[in-house]
């Protein structure tokens, strides 16, 4: 499916970034990251792995608290937030896990219910049936919803990780590394299904990514981690003009070979 | 007086381990102290997940059982078969009754629930809340805007607090149908007589101090599961040792609460 031209309103940015560093023991990951992310943009962030992609939308979620710089999620200072208002704000984010994150123990069906009745007080049980029926409609398993994790693929998995964050009509959209471990078939419907989730939900999106397939098909706006800072931003084609050793074998790779 | 020995490399780098190693005993205390604040601030304030909680019971409950009816009755059977021999001496086969209830109502039934709960469900806390660390599953409640803090460790410590004591009341009744077996066959008491004479020596303070100890012992048991699983180092690795960190812990643990328990109960009598 081809990607529709996405106006990004440029005067908004939903993600705030500002000389973001962060360290785990004597290794620097992040080394100042400034970055925006503007309402209903698809953000690509392109790195090797062990570049810090991940470290940074934890940070941005708040998994991960960062060592200095300004980190601003829908006009919140991530790193003054107080516990009660990162919760809330949380409800406002979805985050699609690498490995989907399932809960195990629990049906398809309860994992869409689980944030779903502990974020909305005084849902009412047909409400909550419409919420899940509609979100697994949205990424098309309608017919899992009883299922287990353990009975499903790889790539159902990600849908329903998916639904999992879009039950709570989320602003912003995190996905971490949404086409690892898939073939490529499969691939290309989870880039479908984040451009659908883009337009249907009006989403803006850091994708966390090192496939540039998904990269191009997915990404309004391309950055490319390096060395623990953005050495280079733009469109797609911006980004890979470039003689740069370090950024050429990634395209080489994955368009060459 | 410093010798040349004491500041040699070797002896230098014994000495900053050594050093390294009381400030990790003395952190790892405090965040074990945090982690039990946080589990008090947490449990008492709504919203209440009793729905998980009856669930935990339930499977706390259920994991254990067999072993606990197995053990217990044993424990009843070979407890007073080997205490036979040294009271014939006496000519006080008619004590047994009461040397099997108060032994097991005063210590084995408390302790050992609490050592097959340790096993069973201490292991099976740290490895489930390990492996859920490990798969994210843990970061996905918390991203949600839900706190699994609430859901995942306080139902399962409120659920081995509550059913330990419960389960350790039943394996009581198995230890000592178990030791009525053994009594009516070599005897030949009644049930009645049997009954009567269990209950005679024991005290209000004897089932007070069991169901103190019960409780503490569940609350040490799904304490020490969850903060090792909750806490698990990334990989297969940590889940493995979470698992195995609950049972070692638990069980240390349940020695030196007994000890101090009985000692407690020794002022009251």
């Amino acid at each position: 499916m081809e990607k529709k031209i996405v106006k990004a309103d440029h005067t908004n940015p939903v993600i705030s970034v500002r000389g973001l560093e962060k360290s785990f023991e004597d290794y620097a990951v992040l080394r100042g990251i400034d970055l925006d992310l503007y309402q209903g943009e698809n953000l690509v962030v392109l790195g090797r792995s062990g570049s810090g992609k991940s470290v940074l939308i934890k940070i941005i979620s708040g998994l991960l608290s960062p060592d200095k710089g300004e980190v601003n999620v829908l006009g919140h200072n991530i790193a003054h937030i107080r516990e009660e208002e990162l919760q809330e704000l949380r409800v406002r984010i979805g985050f699609s896990f690498q490995n989907s994150a399932l809960y195990d123990s629990m049906t398809v069906r309860k994992n869409l219910e689980f944030p779903l009745v502990r974020n909305r007080k005084g849902i009412t049980r047909q409400e909550i049936n419409t919420a899940v029926e509609t979100v697994l409609d949205a990424v098309g398993l309608s017919q899992t919803i009883n299922q287990m994790p353990s009975e499903l693929s790889g790539g159902q998995r990600k849908r329903i990780g998916i639904a999992r964050t879009l039950i709570l009509n989320p602003e912003i959209m995190l996905y971490d590394e949404p086409t690892a471990g898939l073939d490529p078939i499969t691939c290309i419907e989870i880039n479908d299904l984040i451009n659908e989730v883009q337009e249907r939900y009006n989403t803006s999106s850091i994708i966390i990514t090192h496939d540039l397939t998904c990269a191009k098909q997915t990404g309004d706006r391309i950055a490319m981690l390096l060395d623990g800072q953005f050495q280079r931003t733009g469109s797609f084609e911006e980004v890979f003009d470039t003689t740069d050793s370090r950024v050429k074998p990634f395209f080489d790779y994955n368009f060459i070979q | 007086m410093d010798t040349a020995e004491s500041t040699t490399p070797a002896v230098v780098k014994k000495r900053s381990k050594l050093r390294q190693s009381i400030t990790d005993f003395f952190i790892s205390l405090y965040r074990i102290n945090q982690f039990i604040l946080r589990f008090f601030r947490e449990a008492f304030m709504p919203p209440f997940e009793f729905k998980e909680i009856m669930k935990q019971c339930f499977e706390v409950g259920v994991r254990s059982f067999t072993l606990i009816t197995v053990t217990g009755f044993i424990v009843g059977v070979i407890f007073t078969k080997q205490s036979r021999p040294s009271l014939s001496q006496f000519g006080a086969q008619s004590w047994l009754p009461s040397l099997v209830s108060i032994a097991i109502m005063r210590a084995l039934a408390p302790l050992v629930t609490a050592l097959i709960a340790s096993g069973k469900v201490g292991s099976s806390i740290g490895a489930e809340l390990g492996s859920m660390r490990v798969t994210e599953q843990i970061d996905a409640m918390e991203v949600s805007g839900t706190k699994p803090f609430k859901f995942l460790v306080c139902t399962r410590v409120i659920a081995t607090t509550l059913t330990i004591p419960i389960l350790a009341t039943y394996t009581g009744f198995i230890a000592i149908v178990g030791g009525f077996l053994n009594v009516n066959q070599n005897e030949g008491t009644t049930w009645s007589t049997f009954i009567q004479e269990v209950f005679d020596p024991l005290t209000f303070t004897d089932f007070v101090a069991s169901l103190v100890k019960s409780i503490v012992f569940g609350f040490t048991i799904g304490i020490v599961g969850c903060y090792q699983g909750f806490n698990s180092s990334k990989g297969t690795e940590g889940v493995g040792k979470a698992a195995n960190g609950a049972v070692v812990t638990a069980m240390f643990l349940v020695f030196i609460e007994e000890i101090i328990i009985v000692q407690i109960t020794s002022w009251f009598r």
